[in-house]
């Protein structure tokens, strides 16, 4: 019980203090639609929905890397971030809290896209559960990648840094835009080491039903990176917060 | 498990803090340097030292925020080390810089912090009012924390670290930089936490304040501890014999050898033309010096006993010199 009000109160503080700040949710929505927008100007002639899957992806990973980094790395430089590690809550409570806001957020810039793209065309009859359930893990995955830059980064800047350096190379590995049989035979491993390749491959199974790996595969790939990246975070955390 | 039964000191005191060879290096900079003390059930230890003496790193330790090289602590019976999150529970700590969060007001900030250690909403927001009012700080609850000054954000980060009604109470610096009554509220307020049985670890390079507010005085210089006690204790350790300082009407240059002669146990100086020194291995009786002085026709218009400043006794123990810790106290000031 007491472990629980503290979770709540955490995800509350955030969502509070810095999700539904107007800068925030302008930019949860104007970038997701920018992208949009941008990409159907470019391509008329190309199919909405064969753009929807690697807009939601990208919408869901620059929304919560984004956001966990830099408001960690905000909390830490102005040291608000050491009550909750002197706080008697456990770190799997704090970690799980800090990343439960992200992943709402992220979802939500998931579904401007979505929303977006339904003015154009007619989206189909997908299986909006197992949607929703891979956006779900896809924001987990990014935003635990967002809470490992963060253990990395003293200042916001050099959060938002870290996070470009992963995120931008991810939007061409990882089949979003460029399918990943069209990338030089090199760079395909890395693409397979990476666990937006996974999500967004089961959305443009959903959307297009068109997929290159089975989706029991990809949820059990999104899974373990769920894990790891878990596990890494806290290892992480326990480094170097508690010194 | 490491719990023990807390140690039995005598009646109703029990040892609440124990902190065995406790070391903290950074590569080859030792921090802290094999410390040990013990803090006693509702007790104030002042932990004196200038900056960078390794205080905030021995509190750091102490609270779970960083691990010890090696060392043991012991809070109630609690090892740190191995259950950090159960000591942390009767724990409230005081950072030396304030630690709240500035988008929110104070009350929420009290609120938030009181809902880290599970305490249920409406017992937390009626905490929150008592203590904002206690603070003096009521008018403000619903202000912004980036609105308030220095001062008002250093009693709402104590008050916060009170809001669970901790056993004991880490204070790093928490007058450092801050106005006079501001200051003048908080150690009213540390006073106030020790009679009703908190234990209070201060840490402080005000020595004002230490002599003030603790029951016993630890100094920290270069990661160790040089000496601790009380401050009777303290000031014993370095003043050998007894000292008395005399103002007299007239001048008393005349009767000096012979005061001399009277009390050969003493070393007798002048220090002006109405003022002497007497020192001597054992107590000096006033009474007979007062006598001498009356049968010779020269009233005393002083008679007081001269011991040193617990300034003048860190000087001695820590051979760091009383500007440096001075020095320390402007720029706590200025920040």
């Amino acid at each position: 019980m007491k472990s629980w009000i503290a979770f709540w109160n955490i995800l509350k503080k955030d969502v509070r203090n810095y999700y539904l700040k107007p800068p925030n949710i302008s930019w949860g929505i104007i970038f997701p639609l920018s992208w949009t927008l941008m990409q159907i100007i470019r391509t008329p002639d190309e199919n909405v929905l064969g753009l929807l899957p690697g807009l939601i992806s990208m919408s869901v990973l620059f929304g919560t890397t984004s956001m966990l980094a830099v408001t960690i790395t905000f909390e830490r430089s102005s040291r608000s971030f050491e009550r909750l590690l002197l706080a008697p809550i456990s770190l799997n409570t704090m970690v799980l809290a800090k990343i439960t806001g992200t992943i709402i957020f992220g979802v939500f810039n998931a579904l401007v896209p979505i929303i977006f793209a339904s003015f154009f065309t007619d989206l189909p009859a997908l299986n909006w559960g197992a949607a929703l359930f891979t956006i779900l893990l896809v924001a987990l995955t990014s935003a635990l990648m967002g809470l490992l830059i963060a253990v990395s980064a003293k200042q916001v800047f050099e959060a938002q840094t870290f996070s470009n350096f992963f995120r931008f190379p991810m939007l061409f590995l990882c089949g979003l835009f460029v399918p990943i049989s069209r990338l030089p035979v090199f760079l395909r491993p890395v693409s397979y080491c990476l666990p937006l390749t996974y999500g967004n491959d089961i959305l443009n199974g959903l959307i297009t039903g068109i997929n290159t790996l089975s989706a029991p595969l990809c949820f059990g790939m999104l899974s373990l990176f769920s894990v790891v990246l878990f596990l890494l975070c806290k290892y992480n955390i326990n480094r170097k917060w508690i010194g | 498990m490491s719990r023990y039964i807390p140690q039995v000191l005598g009646v109703g005191m029990l040892q609440m803090i124990s902190v065995n060879n406790l070391k903290k290096s950074y590569g080859d900079f030792c921090a802290v340097n094999d410390i040990s003390f013990a803090i006693q059930k509702g007790e104030i230890l002042g932990f004196l030292g200038p900056n960078g003496a390794g205080k905030t790193s021995t509190i750091n330790m102490m609270t779970g925020l960083s691990r010890a090289t090696a060392g043991e602590i012991m809070i109630d019976g609690i090892d740190v080390k191995r259950e950090t999150k159960k000591a942390q529970a009767i724990m409230g700590i005081v950072a030396d810089e304030s630690n709240l969060y500035n988008e929110m007001d104070g009350f929420e900030n009290l609120c938030f912090c009181a809902a880290l250690y599970g305490m249920p909403k409406s017992e937390r927001e009626s905490k929150a009012w008592q203590l904002l009012a206690q603070f003096r700080l009521k008018d403000a609850g619903k202000r912004p924390v980036k609105a308030y000054s220095k001062g008002m954000r250093r009693k709402l980060t104590i008050a916060a670290a009170l809001m669970h009604a901790p056993q004991i109470l880490f204070l790093d610096e928490p007058t450092s930089g801050i106005d006079v009554e501001s200051s003048r509220q908080i150690r009213e307020m540390i006073v106030e936490l020790k009679h009703k049985g908190t234990t209070i670890f201060l840490s402080t390079h005000y020595i004002e304040e230490a002599e003030r507010a603790c029951d016993r005085i630890a100094f920290i210089a270069a990661g160790r501890i040089v000496a601790s006690g009380s401050i009777p204790e303290l000031m014993n350790s370095v003043s050998h014999g007894h000292t008395i300082s005399l103002v007299t009407a007239k001048n008393a240059e005349a009767f000096v050898d012979e005061l001399q002669s009277c009390f050969e146990a003493s070393k007798v100086t002048i220090q002006s033309d109405h003022s002497l020194v007497m020192v001597s291995e054992r107590r000096i009786a006033l009474f007979p010096v007062m006598e001498f002085f009356h049968e010779k026709g020269i009233d005393i218009y002083e008679a007081r006993e001269l011991r040193p400043s617990l300034e003048d006794v860190f000087v001695k123990l820590t051979g760091i010199e009383s500007s440096v810790l001075r020095k320390d106290k402007e720029m706590g000031k200025r920040q």
